[in-house]
């Protein structure tokens, strides 16, 4: 591995776990489609800044771009409040036409200029590590990872002051506003950092990985918790294991980096989204299938119990009636007095079923759990 | 350029009038297809599809080796497809929601579709020209026989969504009761989703898949302001799309370095803005005279009754009060002088003298009938 190969992957890395924490609050506050919003209008910011300072590389730039992020939530806040569109429209209408002005202007004004739209979406992380910052004639790194790792521990200090306020507001905006906490506060102070972090980190890895980032890794980890600091700690994991992962998928292919990164983070999400534990396709399919054997076995024991010692009970405990009575199909039929006599509750007694003492008292205790 | 030149073109110029025909159909065809996207609250679907669609049109090169439109359509399609059924389970069988689906589905199959097209790039056999253009859209590549296509595909999708009007009508306002009435309704969720994914798919070369999604929600969302109707909807809809192209393609060809999706989407947006103010009974600027008027016509009642209040005070009630009290008594000092003004107007108050007002006979019993009218309602 050379030294650029493991810059690339300590930038990705910091860029992960940067946009893994502001995503977690837009995955639970179902604002994920404001990223894409955000990512893609921030390009007007760019340019307009770009107008004003006429430097490609100033950091006015980012904040040119950040402010445009809040433009876009502001905008669409705006939109919102007219009631005349409804649900997601408004974002739909928002930054489609910052993101146009954007390019226009680029197209029409800056088109000499190495002002790069592929490079605002795509990104190129191949490139990253040769973009040093040099400090009093020392080289002491890649300027992205510094970039990014501001932003990082920007992004860690505000959600540890905040943590609290950003919870209730999550969980509960109506407790959060009793309380004194300013709704509008929180989702504006949050919008900025998704739109700080969203500007720093698309100059790295290009609109799309930014959102894959945010989104992904606060998705699946949504299916591995239901405690938010776990939350953001399993995010944070899995957006720097799609970072390397795609990184190497990325070489093995000779393909774009962050394209590979965003791939990764979709596997990474489909492993979660089939096999987690409790919330996974998987166990989910399992539990049902077992809610269905329990539920049967139940229906099972209490139709013997209801029907013990009453005049019909030798032609309601035979194998062959429970296709009729109970409106089994005589191979599920089969099945549950297999499953039953498995677990202790009948005895199959040539064509009839007898409860065991043990099955009369699951019974019982069925009826009365209902 | 003047606009007889421009006209001229528009019917005689190869380039132009394909570029204006194709923006045409794909205003056409979004336009209307996008109305039931917006009425179903799935505005932001056309996005995560049209970014979706990138690895297919990218895996239908890779796989036949062929540029033409209607191959590229087609895996588009198939993709799009593909990332809308994701979004569909992952929300039906998860706690997650539509739009972290949305986004996850929309970054994921973008960054893939990425990673296909640089492996493309990088073959020595093929080049890739041709495909990156519909990261953004380049209307100018458009051919004639590009349009036939879409023309072909969009009125096959016009057409299905017209023999399924009604049934398509009860899936976007009460899918619950078109279940009751025994409609398949599982079946037309597909069926519409498809052809919205068709839709986008006919538009990505023409405007690209990152803007491919305001052509959905843009003209939908601006036909909704001037009706109630879906009728009325769907065709003002399409025609707002049309109307985009035509113009976002005369000025892209007229202006230079003007990208015509990028303008298209403009000239879309600018149609959703008059819409959103002028539109009658809805629109911003009617919602604010009728805020004026009202407030307008409330104050004069309330100068109305005031007077009637102070009036039944006195033996006569067409006793005469100082201007200064009625302000007193009213929300809005300045608006008095011309409430009594529209009052005297009406036959209502007299004034007696300069800063004196009192109520007629006809004065008395109005505000004796409104005062019955709305204990009446209450």
């Amino acid at each position: 591995m050379t030294s650029e190969q493991f810059e690339i992957q300590l930038i990705a890395s910091v860029v992960a776990a940067a946009c893994a924490i502001p995503g977690v609050f837009l995955v639970l506050r179902r604002m994920a489609m404001m990223s894409d919003a955000i990512s893609h209008a921030i390009l007007l910011g760019i340019v307009l800044a770009f107008f004003v300072i006429r430097d490609i590389s100033s950091p006015i730039l980012i904040i040119g771009a950040a402010l445009s992020g809040v433009l876009t939530v502001s905008l669409v806040e705006l939109l919102n409040k007219t009631r005349l569109v409804k649900g997601d429209a408004a974002i739909g209408l928002v930054f489609p036409v910052l993101f146009s002005i954007g390019v226009i202007l680029i197209a029409h004004y800056a088109w000499n200029v190495h002002l790069d739209i592929d490079a605002v979406i795509l990104g190129e992380l191949a490139f990253a590590p040769f973009d040093r910052l040099v400090l009093f004639g020392h080289d002491i790194g890649p300027k992205s990872l510094f970039v990014m790792g501001t932003i990082l521990i920007l992004n860690l200090v505000f959600i540890s002051l905040f943590y609290k306020e950003l919870k209730i507001a999550t969980f509960d905006a109506g407790l959060a506003a009793a309380l004194g906490f300013s709704p509008g506060l929180i989702h504006y102070g949050l919008m900025s950092l998704v739109s700080v972090t969203a500007v720093s980190a698309f100059d790295a890895v290009g609109s799309i990985l930014v959102v894959a980032l945010m989104i992904a890794p606060a998705a699946a980890a949504y299916l591995l918790t239901d405690d938010l600091t776990k939350m953001i700690v399993i995010s944070v994991v899995l957006g720097i294991i799609s970072s390397i992962s795609g990184f190497w998928l990325a070489i093995f292919l000779d393909a774009n980096i962050a394209g590979a990164m965003a791939t990764m983070a979709g596997v990474l999400f489909i492993i979660v989204f089939f096999f987690a534990p409790e919330r996974g396709i998987i166990a989910i399919a399992r539990r049902r299938s077992h809610q269905r054997w329990e539920f049967a076995g139940k229906m099972l024991a209490i139709h013997l119990l209801n029907h013990e010692g009453t005049a019909d009970e030798e032609h309601e405990s035979q194998i062959e009636h429970l296709e009729h009575n109970l409106r089994w199909k005589e191979n599920f039929a089969m099945r549950v007095v297999n499953y039953s006599a498995n677990n202790g509750f009948l005895l199959v007694n040539g064509n009839r079923l007898v409860l065991t003492s043990q099955g009369r008292e699951y019974a019982k205790e069925s009826i009365l759990d209902d | 350029m003047d606009l007889f030149a421009l006209l001229n073109d528009l019917f005689f110029d190869y380039t132009l009038r394909t570029v204006a025909l194709g923006s045409a159909v794909l205003g056409i065809v979004s336009g209307a297809l996008g109305s039931y996207a917006v009425l179903r609250k799935q505005s932001l679907l056309g996005d995560a599809i049209s970014h979706a669609a990138l690895p297919g049109i990218a895996i239908a090169f890779l796989l036949t080796g062929s540029k033409q439109t209607l191959v590229l359509i087609l895996g588009a399609a198939i993709a799009g497809w593909i990332g809308t059924l994701f979004v569909m389970s992952i929300v039906r069988t998860t706690r997650i929601k539509f739009d972290s689906a949305l986004g996850l589905v929309l970054s994921v199959f973008f960054g893939f579709g990425l990673v296909l097209l640089t492996i493309i790039q990088k073959r020595p056999d093929a080049t890739q020209a041709g495909l990156d253009k519909f990261l953004f859209g380049q209307a100018a590549a458009l051919l004639e026989r590009d349009v036939i296509t879409m023309g072909i595909l969009g009125a096959i999708a016009i057409l299905i969504t017209m023999v399924f009007w009604k049934e398509f009508k009860l899936l976007s306002f009460d899918p619950d009761f078109g279940a009751t009435l025994g409609f398949p309704m599982k079946f037309l969720d597909i069926l519409l989703t498809t052809l919205i994914v068709l839709a986008i798919v006919l538009g990505l070369q023409t405007v690209g898949v990152v803007l491919m999604s305001a052509m959905i929600v843009a003209p939908a969302a601006a036909a909704r302001q001037w009706t109630d109707h879906l009728g009325t909807m769907v065709i003002l809809s399409s025609l707002f799309g049309a109307l985009a192209g035509i113009v976002g393609a005369l000025l892209s060809s007229s202006i230079p370095r003007l990208p015509t999706g990028p303008t298209i989407v403009l000239c879309i947006s600018t149609i959703v803005v008059v819409s959103l103010f002028l539109a009658p009974r809805r629109g911003l600027l009617w919602n604010w005279l009728r805020d004026r008027r009202n407030r307008g016509r409330l104050h004069v009642e309330a100068i109305l009754e005031g007077l009637y209040s102070l009036a039944s005070s006195h033996e006569n009630p067409e006793h005469a009060h100082s201007i200064a009290v009625l302000r007193l008594m009213s929300s809005e000092k300045a608006g008095v002088d011309k409430s009594l003004r529209k009052l005297e107007d009406r036959g209502l108050v007299r004034s007696v003298n300069s800063d004196k007002w009192a109520l007629t006979k006809a004065g008395v019993l109005e505000a004796q009938n409104k005062i019955k009218m709305r204990e009446g309602a209450n």
